[in-house]
């Protein structure tokens, strides 16, 4: 591998030409916890690095409208040591800080978390709960998607040659509103979701649910964003009548593989138990808020 | 193709560089610095053999391209004592028998001195958290974490 070009562009014009610009094939670098290793095992076999982490707009967390605008190229430790980032989207944290040690917590990024596209990765539940979007560049402009629309199934996204992800935006946070994310592991650490659940919802004056997104992941090709879920909290007083209903509605929603971490019987059964558990975690929350 | 030129500051000291993309900083430490002290275990970023500390931040040498150390400060193993008087984590890794091969212990010392500096005062199972990310197969990590904890208290100067 004697070709192998690295660039580090300061600016999103300088990455742009460089990508739009590249023979052969080139891959976008930010924490590079996947990649290296891909290109270390010959699973890929780039011609061109364009390492994103000196473009000051990628790697800096924002307040914008009352929400977040957080860089694509932000590490896991530079986004969980935000105070005000973390009192407002702790299930987004809950999230993040799930992503590997804190060696690779320094070095991984949410936007690579989210581009490497791992069924079982942990913020992309969460970020898809929290309805945020992502700025996407390239060589036609920039537009925001929802998260949820950038993986289509495993290592793949639908993201055109030339585009990258340059921050996720968070809406303000309503009143009386909150989420969590859990997963379940056999380890506490160290260990890739079997099954994770993002649940954000927001409540009227009287506790009833008027909003709410059920994520789950790790039981299909792509993170699920179930709207049958999300549908059996609203109008609820989220009691138990209602958590029942979630857990069958977040079962029900499951397309999981048989694999050597969870059968699909299993997968189907801990995703209701899951979304019951932190759909009361995202309720405590919201009636603190 | 050429090799990259870089200038990197390793334990203080400046040193020019040559090295090819595809080199790890793991590589670029231990074949051109020859600074052999960080460890090669799985070069996958799971068992934090190669740990280091990138401009303050804790890392796996081995997840690390060389050319990105260029303009960098690295923090390695051989940094870490004083001349010859070592480090306290270093002294009581050594009086409790923290280690018994040692392969992983280079890495364990960076991580948790990092640990040490964040939070002089963390409980056991602070511990456990953050050195979950370093993979020990001899000692069964009761007397690793036992190590940490007495260095952290002889360093708060009790």
């Amino acid at each position: 591998m004697t070709g192998l070009r690295y660039e580090a562009p300061e600016n999103l014009n300088a990455a742009m030409a460089l990508l739009g610009g590249a023979e052969g094939s080139a891959r976008v670098m930010a924490g590079g916890t996947d990649l290296i290793i891909q290109i270390d095992n010959e699973m890929i076999e780039p011609d061109l690095l364009v390492d994103i982490k000196n473009i000051k707009e990628m790697r800096s967390i924002d307040q914008v409208d009352g929400g977040y605008r957080v860089g694509a190229a932000v590490t896991g430790m530079e986004l969980m040591e935000h105070e005000g980032f973390c009192a407002t989207w702790p299930g987004v944290i809950e999230g993040v800080s799930l992503i590997g040690s804190i060696q690779v917590k320094g070095r991984a990024t949410v936007g690579g978390n989210v581009c490497n596209s791992s069924p079982a990765a942990d913020s992309p539940p969460p970020l898809i709960a929290a309805g945020a979007t992502a700025t996407i560049v390239g060589p036609n402009g920039s537009r925001d998607i929802p998260v949820e629309d950038i993986a289509v199934g495993p290592g793949k996204t639908s993201l055109a040659k030339g585009e990258i992800v340059v921050a996720f935006n968070f809406a303000k946070r309503p009143a009386h509103s909150g989420e969590a994310y859990q997963r379940f592991t056999p380890r506490t650490e160290m260990d890739i979701a079997v099954v994770g659940v993002g649940v954000n919802l927001t409540l009227d004056g009287d506790g009833t649910c008027i909003a709410a997104r059920v994520c789950l992941g790790a039981v299909a090709a792509t993170a699920l964003l179930v709207d049958e879920a999300a549908a059996t909290l609203i109008g609820t007083k989220v009691d138990e009548a209602a958590l029942d209903n979630l857990a069958k509605a977040a079962s029900a929603a499951c397309r999981p593989i048989d694999d050597k971490r969870g059968t699909i019987e299993f997968r189907t059964d801990v995703a209701g138990v899951l979304a019951r558990r932190v759909a009361l975690v995202a309720l405590e929350r919201a009636r603190k808020n | 193709m050429a090799k990259t030129h870089i200038t990197t500051t390793v334990n203080g000291d400046e040193y020019e560089v040559l090295c090819e993309v595809d080199q790890t900083l793991l590589d670029v430490l231990r074949d051109e610095l020859h600074l052999t002290g960080t460890k090669e275990g799985c070069s996958s970023g799971d068992c934090g053999a190669c740990s280091v500390m990138v401009d303050g931040r804790l890392m796996c040498s081995c997840l690390v391209l060389g050319v990105e150390a260029d303009g960098k400060s690295i923090d390695t193993i051989e940094g870490m004592a004083d001349g010859d008087v070592l480090h306290p984590l270093q002294r009581n890794f050594l009086e409790l028998n923290g280690l018994q091969c040692g392969i992983c212990t280079p890495g364990i010392l960076i991580a948790a001195k990092n640990l040490l500096e964040r939070n002089p005062n963390p409980t056991e199972t602070e511990i456990r958290f953050w050195l979950a990310g370093n993979l020990c197969r001899c000692t069964g990590y009761d007397k690793i974490i036992r190590s940490v904890m007495a260095a952290a208290e002889e360093m708060r100067g009790n």
